[in-house]
């Protein structure tokens, strides 16, 4: 069949959904045929159930608050900093030789590994999680904003010296928007990280409420319907951040649209 | 009518350091400009042109001898000073208004006049219609267009066009060579063009000054006493081009390898502007 072909039967715009909904039909066959029993699969129904039973009861909104509030609060205080940090790094040599080695060094080390670290400074709390997203927040943002500036072409701060642009004028009107589609590659990175920092702070601090908790309790009382439930909400979660973050860059960046690197 | 500027040059001497030598860039240079004067300068690759125009625009620094404009010493960049570069270095998140702005920043001007001037200058370069367009939606000589109406925008005692059209095509570039001679009759201001292109340089030049390589040196001044508009094609026009190309088939040896001069320079206009913040 040609590709012209194809498209008749399923559009485009629906394309996507075509894998996700032969999944659902085959766990939804395996199960109502009874062609595993096994208790590791349960039907899209009891999910379903579980769903329904979750949002009415508001333990849903409970623990998808807390888990947004400690991602909301770790992202701007990792990129918040993390952005200071790549913009003294880009564009001070004198920072960069001075903290630019024990960074890279850094960076190296796996995030789990601060874990220990963290819950004895911080305990088990909220402190400690929302430190460890912090971190998973800092690293993406100070690479890029770093990257990004260090990447400003030259010919563009010529013709900002020849128009005789202030320091400030230089930052604001040729540094920043040329730096802009990096730090934002670095921004929407680090979302997607510490989304999954989040999950990963919550299932190792088990502690409190939160998504992660959701899941450890399904586990443990062997409800595998609130596990798969709760894997569905944070698939959820990073696709609409995808999404919003997709929007906002079209909006923001709109003139990258066409503009092939020249330079 | 702006205020055009006398460029003088005298004795000036440039050399870049590479792996702890002095290479001798520019040597022993003097020339001087007319107010209102069109110069244009060519040589081969490597004879140190594009150098002695960004010394003047005072992208460049570090140099024996004196570079006055109107007496006075050049040093730093100043907005009695605009560049026309080879590329035409639009920022591409701004549009073609936006974009000549940048030059009138730092004017004094109020934002009515701004407008004003913007406008003025659109006209000038024939881009009415395109004010909001992005350098994206625009040819490169359209672009072009738009460097020399930013350049030209703080009304500059002087222009400097570091081979403008060299990116462009014949047809493109012929016309555009035209646009530039009609501003230059408008504004009435100094301006020196480099160029590798003879043609180029003698259509526009009240004078051609050919330089030779290793080191930059001024090698002849030849004076193009043709009336406008010229006529690329008549017997006086096509003398003096000749005169002018007679000075490269001297020369043999003009065409050897670059030397390795951009990357230090690269590294050295980096590091001005990051101690800068």
């Amino acid at each position: 069949m040609s590709i012209e072909n194809s498209s008749v039967v399923v559009p485009p715009a629906l394309r996507g959904w075509v894998l996700p909904a032969l999944i659902l039909l085959l766990w939804w066959w395996a199960v109502a045929s009874g062609w595993s029993t096994s208790p590791l699969l349960v039907s899209p129904g009891a999910v379903w159930d579980r769903a329904v039973q979750q949002l009415g009861s508001g333990e849903l909104a409970v623990a998808l608050s807390a888990s947004l509030w400690r991602m909301a609060w770790g992202f701007a205080i990792g990129s918040g900093i993390g952005l200071a940090f790549g913009v003294l790094l880009g564009s001070s040599r004198w920072f960069d030789r001075l903290v630019g080695p024990s960074f890279h060094t850094l960076k190296q080390i796996s995030l789990f590994a601060w874990i220990p670290m963290l819950t004895m400074w911080f305990g088990l709390g909220d402190g400690a999680k929302i430190a460890f997203v912090a971190m998973a927040a800092f690293f993406p943002v100070v690479l890029n904003t770093f990257e990004g500036i260090r990447s400003v072409p030259r010919e563009y701060i010529e013709v900002a010296r020849v128009c005789a642009f202030s320091p400030w004028q230089l930052l604001t009107r040729v540094i920043a928007p040329s730096a802009a589609p990096s730090v934002f590659t670095g921004i929407q990175l680090s979302l997607i990280y510490t989304w999954l920092a989040t999950l990963g702070a919550e299932y190792l601090l088990a502690s409190g409420k939160g998504i992660g908790n959701t899941l450890i309790d399904g586990r443990e009382h062997f409800e595998m319907d609130l596990v798969l439930f709760g894997v569905v909400v944070i698939g959820l979660v990073g696709f609409v951040l995808n999404a919003v973050l997709g929007a906002l860059e079209k909006r923001l960046l709109a003139w990258r649209e066409r503009t092939v690197a020249r330079y | 009518m702006a205020h055009a500027g006398t460029l003088a040059i005298q004795g000036l001497n440039k050399q870049y350091e590479v792996k702890g030598e002095a290479l001798p860039v520019l040597q022993d240079i003097s020339l001087t400009i007319e107010p209102g004067e069109f110069v244009s300068i060519v040589g081969s690759s490597g004879c140190g042109k594009s150098t002695l125009l960004r010394l003047i625009i005072g992208l460049e620094e570090g140099y024996q001898g004196e570079i006055l404009l109107d007496g006075t010493r050049i040093k730093g960049t100043n907005l009695n000073r605009g560049i026309v570069f080879q590329e035409h270095r639009l920022f591409p998140w701004l549009n073609v208004e936006k974009n000549i702005g940048l030059g009138l920043l730092n004017s004094g001007l109020t934002e009515g006049q701004q407008r004003l001037t913007i406008r003025e200058h659109i006209e000038l370069v024939g881009l009415q219609g395109f004010e909001t367009a992005y350098p994206h939606q625009l040819s490169g000589g359209m672009s072009q267009r738009v460097a020399i109406a930013r350049a030209l925008v703080n009304r500059p005692d002087i222009l400097l066009l570091d081979e403008p059209f060299g990116a462009l095509d014949a047809m493109t570039r012929a016309h555009l060579q035209q646009e530039l001679h009609r501003i230059w009759e408008k504004e009435g201001i100094t301006m020196i063009l480099v160029t590798h292109d003879v043609e180029e340089a003698v259509y526009l030049g009240d004078k051609v000054v050919v330089m030779e390589p290793r080191p930059g040196r001024i090698r002849r001044t030849i004076p193009v006493p043709l009336a406008h508009p010229r006529e690329r094609t008549s017997h006086a026009f096509t003398t003096v081009k000749d005169r002018v190309l007679r000075e490269f088939a001297d020369h043999g040896t003009a065409e050897l390898a670059e030397p390795p001069l951009r990357r230090d320079e690269q590294q050295a206009a980096v590091s001005a502007w990051q101690f800068a913040i």
